[in-house]
């Protein structure tokens, strides 16, 4: 088992909720701090973007953010530069689309993600139909390939997925692109239940967590949340490292509120 | 898929090669969306495989094609340019469809399907505004209301296609991300889907994106060539044209095209711009939901094409064409903007045919290749004008 599996399972078998944060990589320039301050704020695992010029499922607000970072000249190579000094206690997954993990060939992309000390990779438009070469490349650098599930998963399709996801099963929650969503619907509580009958591997929910109450809410069914626009929108509006580790914080609290 | 191949028209020898599933032409195409997509690209896929051997389905789409959309579409021959250039230069006619140009083809066939699938709405990406012109009208047509997402700087430099698409009815909306044109439009239509997968269907917009759309956008065009293919072998002295050209854009007038041509010996030639060259000089990749060319730079990222025609200004190809041009099948060359401004004015002087810019490039491969004998003099070349050139006319009274 990898270091995003044994992490997450760890957690799940304490009943300790799992926060994911996702920061872009390269957003800004410190941006780095924001790693360190969502670790101090109990982060169990970071999602960092690898920014691509045309992402298909992300909304406006991890879009921006992602074009911002382009624009200040982030590469993958420069990401993983700055990740590769941190020695962070925490698994780091990359989250970034199929071209850049295709470009200079799987095994290549993963051994770098490995080097750089990344545990895991989210390739959002690589659908388990087509994961083969990376999956293949993922395993032999023990990396955990995190596979999506979505409300439209059908049955069939939602076994295979528990079948071959490391890590943890990412639910996403709504039949849409990443953002804020106002309320939590039925559809993620429903995808949940049934990933589970199909597996024991931890079930993180994401897309649209956009506050500490829902994150609760998410965690009365889910084994964690992952939460990206909530937190980039206001890196974009200029929350520097502490900030947005307080208001990290207020997950973990409300997270650990509901565990106890 | 044998089911597939027995059920539609005689199999091509691409069909053939096409593996099941994964709708791969050689290690090209796939299906590389969000897995919220899947289901819905899996649901096309089984739609149109069953409307395309449904003859009923075929009929009423023929039925419109001849009697909205001006099929068969002629094959003009050329006399006085083709006097001027040393070989027999066909036209086939594209440009005299109803909305002006081939795509209106597809979109019929894929109109058709939504309505038989249950959907009440059309999506649909464009960059020249000629494929949002098409969906805007199938959509009057059927009663469903359609979206077009296109790139802000397109709908700038096309605003008389935007005005017809609002005359028609449709809901224009500006693409603001990224370089603001077509490829950002392709992105944002694949997260419009998304969120609206239930009750819309995506009209895309030529022969690219995931598995089945390359597929079926190339078996709706591909009347284009099979009418050009039986008329080439009435009208013309040796039957079979020794030239085959058309523009590459997505590629689906020339997958259209060369369907009708692939199990003959016609070479077969696709034109693509010079700014806009996915095979000639892009790289393997992986965008909007297929693996093929695409122009990208060192660390992956795609590039942002140019050409005077919006309509070929897209950094990918559809997956076919990267098959047939790694196989030698076809051959894939690039012209200038400036070569396409003297073609379209030229072709517009001997002929009275007054083209768009993005057909003027497959006439202004001609003329280049007729000139330095690439093309040997006497040779017969049938040349698909996919569309007129009305939605230009600003571009080029600007330019002169
Ligand atoms: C008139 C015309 N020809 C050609 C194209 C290129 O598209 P494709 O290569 O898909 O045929 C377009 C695209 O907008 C067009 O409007």
């Amino acid at each position: 088992m990898n270091a995003v599996e044994t992490r997450a399972r760890a957690a799940k078998a304490t009943g300790r909720k799992l926060l994911v944060p996702y920061v872009t990589g390269g957003v800004t320039e410190n941006w780095t701090d924001l790693l360190r301050a969502a670790v101090d704020a109990g982060a169990d695992a970071i999602e960092i973007g690898l920014p691509f010029s045309d992402p298909t499922l992300d909304g406006p607000v991890v879009q921006q953010s992602s074009h911002q970072a382009l624009s200040r000249g982030a590469t993958t190579r420069q990401i993983l530069d700055d990740v590769s000094r941190l020695g962070l206690p925490v698994p780091l997954i990359a989250f970034t689309y199929a071209n850049l993990v295709l470009h200079g060939g799987a095994d290549q992309f993963c051994a770098a993600l490995a080097d750089a000390g990344v545990g895991g990779l989210i390739v959002p438009d690589l659908p388990v139909d087509e994961m083969e070469p990376v999956a293949t490349a993922a395993a032999d650098t023990k990396l955990d390939l995190v596979l999506l599930a979505s409300p439209a998963t059908t049955p069939h399709r939602r076994t295979e997925i528990a079948k071959r996801s490391r890590g943890f099963i990412y639910a996403v929650s709504v039949m849409a692109t990443t953002g804020e969503q106002s309320q939590l619907g039925q559809a993620g509580q429903q995808l949940v239940t049934s990933l589970r009958q199909a597996t024991d591997l931890p079930v993180v929910l994401g897309f649209g967590i956009s506050g500490p109450r829902q994150a609760a809410e998410a965690c009365g069914y889910a084994d964690g949340v992952a939460v990206g626009s909530a937190l980039m929108r206001r890196v974009l509006d200029g929350a520097g490292a502490a900030e947005l580790g307080d208001f990290l914080g207020e997950f973990r609290t409300a997270l650990d509120r509901t565990t106890r | 898929m044998d089911q597939l191949l027995r059920t539609g028209h005689q199999p091509d020898p691409v069909d053939s090669r096409r593996p099941s599933g994964l709708g791969r032409f050689g290690e090209y195409g796939g299906r590389f969306v969000p897995e919220s997509l899947v289901p819905a690209c899996e649901e096309v896929e089984r739609a149109f495989a069953e409307a395309w051997g449904d003859p009923l389905f075929r009929a009423e789409l023929n039925h419109l094609l001849a009697v909205y959309v001006g099929r068969p579409t002629p094959l003009t021959p050329t006399a006085r340019l083709s006097a001027e250039l040393g070989v027999n230069l066909w036209l086939k006619r594209e440009d005299l469809t109803h909305t002006g140009s081939h795509k209106i083809n597809n979109v019929l066939g894929q109109a058709l399907l939504a309505r038989r699938m249950g959907k009440r709405r059309l999506i649909a990406e464009t960059g020249a505004g000629q494929h949002g012109v098409a969906t805007a009208t199938a959509g009057a047509l059927l009663g469903m209301p359609t979206t077009v997402l296109m790139g802000e700087k397109d709908t700038e430099r096309q605003q008389l296609n935007v005005f017809r698409m609002k005359m028609l009815g449709a809901e224009v909306i500006p693409v603001t991300s990224g370089s603001r044109t077509l490829k950002d439009a392709c992105s944002e239509a694949l997260r419009h889907w998304v969120t609206s997968v239930d009750d819309a269907y995506y009209c895309l917009g030529s022969a690219m994106g995931p598995h089945p759309y390359p597929w079926m956008v190339r078996q709706f065009q591909r009347v284009i060539g099979e009418e050009a293919r039986a008329q080439c072998a009435a009208d013309l002295v040796s039957g079979t044209p020794d030239y085959v050209v058309a523009c590459v854009g997505g590629g689906s007038n020339a997958a259209g095209t060369f369907a009708g041509f692939v199990d003959t010996p016609a070479r077969l030639i696709g034109v693509e711009a010079a700014g806009g060259a996915a095979i000639s000089a892009g790289t393997t990749g992986v965008l909007h939901g297929f693996r093929s060319k695409v122009l990208q730079d060192e660390h992956g990222q795609i590039s942002e094409a140019h050409s005077i025609a919006a309509g070929l200004d897209y950094p990918g190809v559809g997956p076919e064409h990267a098959y047939l041009a790694e196989s030698g099948r076809a051959t894939y060359v690039t012209v200038d903007d400036v070569e396409v401004l003297a073609a379209t004015h030229r072709l517009a002087r001997t002929e009275g045919i007054l083209c768009a810019l993005e057909s003027a490039h497959a006439v202004a491969w001609v003329i280049r290749a007729a000139g330095d004998g690439t093309i040997p003099p006497g040779s017969t070349v049938m040349l698909t004008l996919s569309g007129r050139g009305d939605k230009d006319m600003a571009t080029l009274m600007e330019l002169s």
